[in-house]
């Protein structure tokens, strides 16, 4: 069978997903302390609504959005606010925390399950931005914006992303294995908000056993859902990609899903409208992959957002040799990050620790255009890095560098180890200040 | 200690020096042949050029406090100009191109990357014009006679040499060869009365023709450049686009100077003669002096090969290949000028 894939560009790294894909779900402990960030979404800030000393309930709201790309923060656990205190994310995002050290009995109030066949695609989307839902692909875009369809627009294909492909993520994966009825009931509540035409899940082929499972459960409840096997191939989860495989659309150079009718959801995502909407359970818990070969018990952890690395890699057995590199998501957009006390927030989908393989030893480009060949998005990278090494940042602009999404398949196949990303990623800023 | 470092944290795996050693390898099985027929004159040849080129590199890498000698393309560059050369060659032409190619062609310039042609193609081409005849005077190869010291035409240049003279009135090569007496082995003999390919044609392909140390055997080239490709090394454009051009021109045009006519170009036995081979495999596919686009690496191919054509067919030197490729490198900035990869979602289909 031929799998449907994107053309242009894109690279096979080895997948290391062996490593994990194999441990179920498990649910991580209460730990003794969590730093709950106000800034776990892409857009303003989240305003603090609780002071120290102050008794939060589980799944009370703590942080109130400010301004429409905002989300709300829910508390994790029922505990007292200790602190609220400056904190540096693994992304480098510095912004206030609420310190909370939870009780020593937890309830558990998100257990009931509510019949929402009456509500209106209206009340759907308020509930959904009142649980501060985000998406949970890595991008942390809050929901209610994205499924917010302004007038004259319509959604011809909702895609569901379940592709993963980034190396060593397996959570994803696990939850479509363990928890495919609830994703797809996910799916289908966001189906009645955005009344597409066509419903596509798009998944990687290093994952066929979700491809079954789903296609069975579809099967068994007669949803109007297809599931659509996806080549191997990198970077195959980006928006961009998975609308030219899945439904042969290309997004235009700074515009949006929507503008060629599809609205992409991720799976992780899903599963969270459904626990919003069914169990009224806003989003304060995620799936995190524990992985590397560096870590001894790589495993799938439901952990509570503002959980400590530490804590998670302790669980996971701690280190079996001395890593070069902790990154919060995967090997290729992931953050290295130095400060194992660091918090995870909503967006976070993995913590890897890795043995360094990057060469720090540069040579000269040889234009072997190993990176043109990569680069998903057909741009010429050894021509950008030329110019914003020499500091001609209006020239990259004009040369598309806004168009880079940082996918890293130029670095990753570059002979000659140049830093691509990162020459782009100033030459972003330094060309967006001028 | 943890390191921090902008994303990815995951590579190919590729580098300068993988890709250099790994051509090295590729060239190295058509060296061995290149000695094995025409004695240790032709390793002599061999090791002189590659142990100036990487002296020079050492001793500009000295100077310019940049040492590049461990990525391998010295070497390479070194290997290139003993393959190009006729075993027969005085040693110091050898040393001269070699030094001539990494001390003026890359260096100069600003050393690996910033050289505008493939320093070993500039540096035979340096010497060829400067020892023109030295240059072509080849021996035969052991397989061919055995007694040493025999110096000979290639099939390229007696072919010319018959023409100029104007004594071949509708006589294709093939014919000429024969007529002029021309060597072939008793195996390729056996070969053309079994399948009634050419025996000229047959022990060009194995190697078994008069000619540069490192150009003879073509089927060890085709297999180190099958071997490249496997590795992704280098690509499939710029050796099928020159090799196809070029048997589509040859096949159209070749015929002319034979007085034969359109449509009755030797494509085969065009492609095995001289450094064709050699050049659309090893020092075409040269990423620093290519373009950087596929689209252009095709265009890049299909001038090599209108180039080599044209010298081959009516130019009055025995140098086709190389001045073609070197033309070809002049030109690559403006290929990459012009050939811009279409951006995604530039075009959007409704």
């Amino acid at each position: 069978m031929k799998l449907a894939t994107f053309k242009k560009g894109g690279v096979h790294p080895s997948d290391m997903k062996s490593l994990s894909n194999t441990q179920p779900i498990v649910r991580f402990p209460i730990p003794e302390e969590l730093v709950v960030s106000m800034s776990q979404h892409l857009g303003a800030p989240a305003t603090a609504l609780k002071a120290v000393g102050d008794h939060v309930s589980k799944g009370e709201k703590i942080g109130q959005a400010s301004g429409f790309i905002s989300a709300d923060v829910h508390s994790p656990v029922d505990g007292t606010v200790t602190a609220i205190r400056k904190v540096t994310m693994a992304n480098s995002v510095c912004c206030d925390a609420m310190v909370i050290k939870p009780d020593e009995t937890q309830t558990d109030p998100f257990t009931k399950r509510r019949d929402y066949s009456a509500m209106t695609s209206a009340d759907l989307l308020a509930e959904i931005k009142d649980k501060g839902i985000v998406g949970l692909g890595g991008a942390t875009f809050p929901a209610h914006v994205k499924m917010t369809i302004s007038p004259g627009k319509t959604v011809e294909n909702l895609v569901i992303n379940g592709v993963e492909c980034e190396p060593y993520l397996t959570a994803d994966h696990r939850l479509m294995l363990e928890k495919p009825y609830e994703v797809l009931e996910g799916v289908m509540i966001c189906r009645s908000i955005l009344n597409p035409k066509n419903t596509i899940i798009g998944i990687e082929a290093n994952k066929m056993d979700a491809v079954a499972v789903l296609n069975q459960v579809i099967k068994e409840k007669g949803y109007p859902i297809t599931v659509m096997p996806l080549k191997m191939k990198y970077p195959q989860g980006d928006e961009k990609q998975l609308l030219k495989s899945t439904i042969n659309r290309e997004i235009p150079s700074g515009k949006l899903p929507l503008d060629v009718g599809a609205v992409v959801v991720n799976v992780g995502t899903a599963y969270a409208i459904f626990n919003a909407i069914a169990y009224s359970k806003p989003l304060f818990e995620r799936i995190v992959t524990v992985s590397g070969e560096c870590i001894n018990k790589p495993c799938n952890l439901i952990a509570p957002i503002g959980v400590k690395v530490s804590d998670l890699i302790s669980f996971a057995g701690g280190f079996k040799t001395e890593p070069d590199k902790i990154i919060s998501g995967g090997p290729m957009m992931g953050f290295a990050f130095f400060d194992e006390d660091t918090p995870i927030a909503k967006g976070t989908s993995g913590i890897l620790a890795i043995t360094d393989k990057k060469s720090y030893v540069k040579t000269a480009c040889l234009s072997c255009g190993r990176c043109v060949a990569a680069c998903p998005i057909g741009l010429q990278p050894t021509k950008l890095y030329a110019m914003i090494t020499h500091g001609r940042y209006e020239d990259a602009m004009k040369n598309n560098l806004m168009d880079c999404k940082e996918c890293g398949c130029c670095s990753y196949s570059c002979p000659a180890h140049l830093d691509l990303v990162h020459a782009f990623k100033t030459g972003k800023k330094m060309g967006r200040k001028k | 200690m943890r390191r921090v470092s902008s994303s990815p944290h995951f590579h190919s795996g590729a580098s300068t020096s993988n890709i250099m050693y790994s051509v090295a390898a590729a060239l190295t099985p058509s060296c061995i042949w290149g000695i094995y027929v025409f004695g240790f004159r032709a390793l002599a040849v061999l090791l002189v050029s590659i142990v100036c080129a990487v002296l020079s590199e050492y001793l500009l890498g000295r100077i310019s406090k940049e040492m590049t000698i461990c990525d391998g393309s010295a070497l390479v560059t070194g290997i290139l100009v003993g393959m190009n050369m006729s075993p027969t060659i005085p040693l110091f032409i050898p040393a001269i191109a070699s030094v001539f190619a990494i001390a003026v062609v890359k260096w100069t310039f600003g050393g690996l990357g910033a050289n505008w042609a493939n320093p070993a193609i500039a540096g035979r081409v340096f010497v060829f014009f400067s020892f023109s005849s030295v240059m072509s005077s080849f021996k035969l190869p052991r397989t061919l006679q055995a007694v040493d010291m025999v110096s000979s035409a290639t099939p390229l240049s007696l072919v010319k040499t018959v023409l100029s003279a104007g004594e071949s009135a509708g006589q294709n090569s093939l014919q000429i060869l024969a007529n002029n007496g021309y060597l072939a082995t008793p195996f390729a003999q056996k070969i053309q009365s079994a399948t009634g390919i050419s025996a000229y044609n047959v022990d060009a392909f194995f190697g078994n023709i008069p000619g540069c140390i490192g150009e003879v055997s073509k089927i060890l080239l085709i297999a180190g450049g099958i071997y490249l490709l496997c590795r992704k090394i280098i690509t499939w454009h710029i050796p099928v686009s020159y090799l196809g051009i070029y048997a589509i021109l040859t096949w159209i045009f070749g015929g002319i100077p034979y007085g034969l006519g359109f449509f009755h170009g030797e494509v085969l036995s065009n492609l095995l003669r001289g450094g064709l081979i050699l050049g659309a495999l090893f020092m075409a596919t040269d990423m620093v002096t290519s373009p950087i686009t596929h689209k252009g690496m095709l265009i890049f191919g299909a001038g090599c090969a209108f180039f080599t054509f044209l010298f081959r067919t009516f130019g009055s030197l025995p140098e086709a290949t190389s001045v073609a490729i070197l033309i070809m490198n002049i030109v690559t900035p403006t290929i990459d000028r012009f050939c811009i990869p279409k951006r995604f979602g530039e075009e959007v289909k409704q």
